[in-house]
């Protein structure tokens, strides 16, 4: 077992899917040679050869575009969109076109195309290289989305992923790329659609995913000192979402605090508050509460730690939940 | 106003397009590609009307991706030796003074890029994108510009915002993470720098078709001869939707923009070649406008070649796509590490077209400048480092509660309670959320 970066993790699942099936093909601006801005793809060029890990030209609608039609041809792409911000000018042919190509052809036409995007912020990056768009497809029917939090995870989940017949928006916290964890290749991993209870406790569940569940296992342990025990769950799919997971640890703790990078108005709290409120209104002693970014623009990196929950943040929306 | 002004020589050659908006219609430039019409005040050759014909031999496929600098196609003016040559249909005739000027925009914009980056090293600025090695196709191009035309910058046009007035702190602040901007681009005529690849070009190309409704375009009551717009933009930008749609509609609506695309032959680590089978500026034919290469390393031909795009587009003679052929002598960003993807070799070759240099032996050779030139211009460049060093460092982080000011026109509720929210959360602190 070694001890692995999430960026490493990823590049050794990406090898393991490559190496599983001949039609996994890597594609994306500066994958090759350079291995990914984030170097998530290194390596893989060089073993692979160019024909299955390729750059392509600079066009990110292009990159969804032809990664569509190599689907109908029989391949099983792997996209990377290079930063969050820069999925838009894809954004026609991934809710248009991919998410929709399943449906259209009554599951004659299998969409496995796997989007990989770093997102979300922490690293004094300047505009559109910090953003969380994942609510965006979350709330397109036809695509799947999820988000890796540790190592272990990232390595496990990129291949099943890349697996499902699904199309998948992959979320990475680019954050979290360069932090360590052991990561045994040969265990047998959770099922990709599920939820998982990252850290036990009473008095309040923090719903977290991508680079807020170590903000959150921060928070818990923080509250620990002040005598408060926290539940943290990573949510790790956010379409579908394990609302089973999510709904049977909130019946234990009676409260729940949804933390995300992105904005509010609209986001994935939102959903979650709802279908809480739908199914435990009952048994809950405190209304849905969230920590996320503000409804504006992602702000100048100087300003960012105030933008993003923190630690603090979190206690204080945890100290609001207990006040009920 | 420029100081620059009416020193362009080229010969007339008529175009073949009017302007087309609400003050002239005329036949889309495609129906008659040979009817005359009253030529520009300075205007050139782009390509032979037999070129522009549809039954012109493609391109045969198997040629392969062509990045030739030699031979006619590339406009210079200047060797890199830095011996003043002519060109058939692009000259300029600069005084003396305009010539130093041209030589201290280069060495002052050069300095501010390397300061730029040691502080970036430092860790005061979050990452910096170097325009080393462009600086003759921005500077070129940028004092081509009139006052009251209008720039669409990429994020590293430094050399660009030098020529339109902006402060290099100002730009400092962006990439230190202090602001998403700072200057007023109606003022400057110099829009906000643009990151996502390509969006800027059909931003132009519509400010451009404002240009003719406004009636903007030709001759003007005060004497002046119309306005226009230019786009900047990089060889992996070709590549991009946005890109070929500004192409489309600035061709269509024969808007007064010039295209002006920076080849510096890498893409982040994707060579030129990796977006283009043929060379970027012969694009423009197929979408019916004129493209010209220029050595985008001799400050005098990117100039001239600009200034007559700009003319061009002015008097109603539509846009063009000026391909500056020069190189990315630094790494993409300070993130960037180029030596896994590019030789050495490459960049030492590129190092003896360094657009400095040549200008300086031009300089020289013409006996235009003498050692008090040199030692004045290194004083002013210091005293430029100076201020920009002690200004980054001096900058203040900007008030956290600005981030929820100016999202709208007109405020929401929500976001004057997230701002109010937030306020009271920060006063909670002991030293009021300041970290």
């Amino acid at each position: 077992m070694a001890a692995l970066t999430m960026a490493k993790a990823l590049n050794e699942g990406l090898r393991a899917s490559m190496e599983h099936d001949p039609k996994v093909v890597l594609m994306g601006e500066d994958i090759g040679k350079l291995g990914g801005v984030f170097r998530v793809t290194d390596g893989l060029q060089k073993d692979f050869g160019e024909d299955r890990v390729f750059d392509t030209p600079l066009a990110e609608s292009g990159i969804v575009g032809t990664a569509i039609g190599l689907a109908i041809r029989g391949y099983r792409p792997v996209c990377e969109i290079q930063f969050d911000g820069f999925i838009y000018p894809a954004y026609d042919q991934i809710v248009s076109q991919l998410a929709k190509i399943h449906a259209r052809s009554r599951g004659q036409v299998k969409m496995p195309v796997t989007i990989r995007v770093p997102f979300g912020g922490g690293i004094g990056a300047v505009e559109h290289h910090s953003e969380s768009p994942e609510a965006y497809f979350a709330h397109t029917a036809g695509l799947k989305v999820v988000a890796c939090s540790n190592p272990v995870d990232a390595h496990f989940m990129i291949q099943q992923a890349i697996a499902s017949d699904d199309p998948v928006l992959f979320f990475e916290p680019k954050r979290r790329y360069w932090e360590k964890a052991d990561v045994d290749t040969t265990m047998t991993p959770d099922p990709l659609w599920q939820a998982r209870v990252v850290r036990e406790g009473t008095d309040a569940t923090l719903i977290a995913y991508g680079p807020m569940v170590k903000t959150c296992l921060d928070a818990a342990t923080a509250a620990q000192e002040d005598g408060r025990s926290l539940e943290v769950v990573d949510l790790r799919t956010l379409s579908p979402l394990d609302f089973p997971t999510v709904f049977a640890s909130v019946r234990r703790t009676r409260r729940a605090i949804v933390v995300h990078e992105a904005p509010s108005f609209v986001g994935m709290g939102a959903e979650i508050s709802a279908r809480l409120s739908e199914e435990l209104y009952y048994e809950m002693e405190a209304p849905v509460l969230r920590v996320t970014g503000f409804d504006t623009p992602y702000p100048p990196s100087r300003l960012e730690e105030e933008f993003l929950p923190d630690l603090d943040r979190v206690l204080h929306t945890v100290d609001r939940s207990l006040a009920y | 106003m420029c100081p620059y002004e009416l020193h362009v020589r080229t010969r007339l050659v008529p175009l073949d397009r009017t302007p087309r908006g609400s003050a002239a219609r005329a036949p889309p430039p495609a129906a008659d590609p040979v009817t005359p019409v009253p030529a520009p005040r300075v205007t050139r050759r782009p390509v032979s009307l037999t070129e522009l014909s549809p039954t012109a031999p493609p391109e045969p496929a198997s040629a392969g991706p062509t990045s030739s600098t030699s031979g006619a196609e590339l406009v210079q003016l200047l060797t890199p030796e830095g011996e003043r040559v002519h060109h058939p249909d692009y000259d300029v005739d600069l005084t003396d003074e305009q010539y130093r000027e041209l030589y201290r925009d280069l060495v002052l914009v050069r300095r501010i890029d390397v300061e730029a980056t040691a502080l970036q090293r430092q860790g005061e600025l979050g990452i910096w994108a170097a325009l080393l090695g462009q600086e003759a196709a921005q500077v070129g191009s940028g004092r081509a510009l009139r006052e009251k035309d209008f720039a669409f910058p990429t994020y590293r046009e430094h050399g660009v915002a030098w020529c339109k007035g902006v402060d290099p702190l100002t730009l400092l602040g962006l990439f230190r993470g202090a602001s998403n901007g700072g200057w007023d681009p109606q003022e400057k005529r110099f829009n906000l720098y643009t990151i996502v690849i390509g969006s800027q070009t059909l931003h132009a190309t519509g400010y451009a078709m404002g240009i003719i409704k406004d009636g903007a375009v030709g001759p003007q009551a005060d004497g002046s001869d119309g306005e226009a717009a230019i786009a900047y933009f990089g060889d992996g930008a070709s590549s991009q939707g946005d890109v070929n749609e500004a192409f489309v509609w600035a061709s269509v609506y024969n808007a007064p923009v010039v295209f002006f695309c920076q080849n510096n032959q890498w893409g982040i680590s994707t060579p030129t070649a990796a977006q283009t089978r043929i060379p970027l500026y012969q694009r423009a034919l197929g979408f019916g406008f004129p493209g010209v290469r220029v050595d985008g390393n001799d400050v005098l031909a990117s100039y001239a070649v600009t200034r007559h795009a700009l003319d061009t587009a002015r008097t109603g003679g539509g846009p063009t796509l000026v391909e500056a052929f020069t190189y990315r002598m630094g790494a993409h960003t300070t993130s960037d590490d180029p030596t896994r993807y590019r030789l050495a070799s490459e960049l030492e070759a590129w190092k003896l077209k360094d657009p400095l240099e040549r200008m300086k032996s031009f300089l020289y050779k013409q006996q235009l400048v003498d050692s008090d030139f040199f030692g004045q211009l290194q004083t002013d460049s210091d005293a430029l480092a100076a201020r920009i060093r002690k200004g980054c460092l001096e900058m203040p982080d900007p008030d956290p509660l600005l981030m929820f000011d100016d999202v709208y026109a007109e405020m929401t509720p929500l976001l004057q309670e997230q701002r109010a929210a937030f306020g009271s959360y920060l006063e909670g602190f002991a030293d009021g959320g300041h970290r």
